[in-house]
């Protein structure tokens, strides 16, 4: 096995037996993953919710820009940054 | 006083019986009997009202927690409540069918403990026969059942050698995670101290081949590292802070706020059997006496990392100075932080003495 490096083309999707859900109790999202508790800030969660398993990051990235009207090139490198993090945590696969 | 922000994980300590005898484990020396355990339905009960109190996990542990033969309805029955499921098991009374069947009823994630790399090593620390190779069967079990896993092994100054030799067999087994948790020296370990407690060149070899191995395995292998306690500076935040984040349940219904808070003399442990867990946790006395910051004498009082590491752990404290109020001495700061050297200078590095397996009192 080895290490994952993400590109703009790669489809990332949840690993197995990671949860990524909603707390109504603390109002946070919220990853679960083994004997780990990750509390993802305001912008990992809106890219996190676009991680479907059949979006790509760079299609990730486009609604992202649209949303929030910046151009893809300016997110990208935060986006993929915080997407191999969170490959590299074990949270996220191919 | 304002309400406690609810746990995040609940320990569910289900027997203290186990079929492995380490001499450093961490259940209490008065091991709790079979005929005191909670049974089904009591378990069922705390387990929705952890989810309601707002924990996200449950670490099913013990002893060992697959001599229960309601687990499986146990991890059903918490999955179905919303709770993360975890095992933390020796894996001795498990086998593929019954790996399956608990994947099947909502398991996550498999802790496995392995003692050593050498069989014979692990054999003689869990002082059972055959024990290491039953463990790898199941480690493969795990990962054939599509389960994440994670394997812990317990360092000390007759196994660190091979601490290298561990994170190599950590992959080669598919683990995503490895815990390498040097001895935490409570109860059986107190027993066992001059048989582990390893030297201060032990420890820094380890240390420097850890960050290298975390480096190398970056995307492969995650680590999680309980740091040797008596060769730090500052203490660690045992269990993130005294009731903040965890709620332990012994086998017979005693909510602790760690597995060892019973050391302390003067604390009044309440059992689920009289309380809810909502109650416990906010209002028990047990769970009350050291949270927060309130209680700290100086020098933690006022100290700027109060609320990092939120003095340490109240049980070393009692143990290494007579008083649970007092900061952890494992701290610099701490007036009694001599103590520890002194110890460490006594034992570390003495001849290994025999060990005194954990085993309950007849």
């Amino acid at each position: 096995m080895a290490r994952v490096e993400l590109n703009a083309d790669a489809v990332p999707r949840f690993a197995p037996h990671v949860q990524f859900r909603f707390d109504a109790k603390r109002t946070q999202w919220v990853i679960l993953a083994p004997e780990r508790l990750l509390v993802p800030d305001a912008i990992a969660v809106e890219v996190l919710r676009l991680c479907d398993g059949q979006a790509s990051i760079f299609t990730m990235v486009a609604a992202l820009a649209e949303t929030y009207q910046a151009t893809p090139e300016t997110l990208e490198g935060d986006i993929l940054e915080l997407l191999q993090d969170l490959m590299d945590q074990g949270v996220l696969t191919l | 006083m304002s309400t406690p922000e609810p746990p995040l994980a609940l320990l569910a300590e289900l027997t203290h019986r186990c079929p492995l005898q380490c001499p450093y484990c961490s259940n209490p020396l008065a091991l709790e009997g079979v005929e005191g355990e909670l049974g089904t339905e009591e378990w069922c009960r705390i387990l929705d009202e952890a989810a309601a109190l707002g924990a996200y996990q449950v670490h099913f542990s013990g002893g060992e927690p697959a001599l229960r033969k309601d687990l499986p309805k146990l991890v059903r029955h918490a999955s179905a409540a919303g709770l993360y499921t975890n095992l933390i098991t020796s894996g001795i009374p498990l086998n593929g069918e019954k790996i399956d069947a608990l994947a099947g009823a909502g398991l996550e994630h498999v802790q496995l403990s392995l003692q050593d790399t050498l069989p014979e090593e692990a054999d003689r620390v869990a002082k059972m026969p055959g024990a290491h190779a039953k463990k790898l069967e199941i480690a493969r079990c795990v990962r054939e059942a599509g389960l994440a896993l994670t394997i812990n092994c317990v360092f000390h100054r007759q196994n660190l050698e091979r601490l290298d030799a561990m994170i190599e067999l950590a992959v080669a087994l598919g683990a995503g995670r490895l815990e390498i948790a040097h001895v935490q020296y409570y109860g059986w370990a107190i027993e066992n101290r001059q048989a582990l407690l390893p030297s201060r060149d032990q420890i820094e070899k380890a240390n420097a081949l850890i960050a290298d191995a975390e480096a190398r395995l970056k995307g492969v292998l995650l680590f999680d590292h309980v740091p040797p306690d008596y060769y730090a500076r500052r203490p660690k935040a045992c269990m993130g802070g005294w009731g903040r984040q965890f709620l332990n349940i012994s086998p017979s219904g005693k909510a602790l706020p760690c597995h060892a808070a019973e050391t302390i003399p003067d604390l009044r442990f309440d059992n689920v059997r009289e309380r809810s867990l909502a109650d416990i946790w906010v209002e028990s006395d047990a769970f009350r006496r050291f949270r927060g910051t309130g209680w700290m004498p100086e020098p933690c009082g006022s100290c700027d990392r109060r609320e990092i590491d939120w003095g340490g752990c109240r049980c070393q404290a009692l143990m290494l100075t007579g008083d649970a109020a007092q900061a952890d001495p494992v701290c610099e700061l701490s007036p009694d932080h001599g103590r520890i050297l002194q110890m460490v200078k006594n034992e570390a590095g003495q001849e290994v003495p025999p060990f005194r397996y954990r085993r309950k009192a007849n």
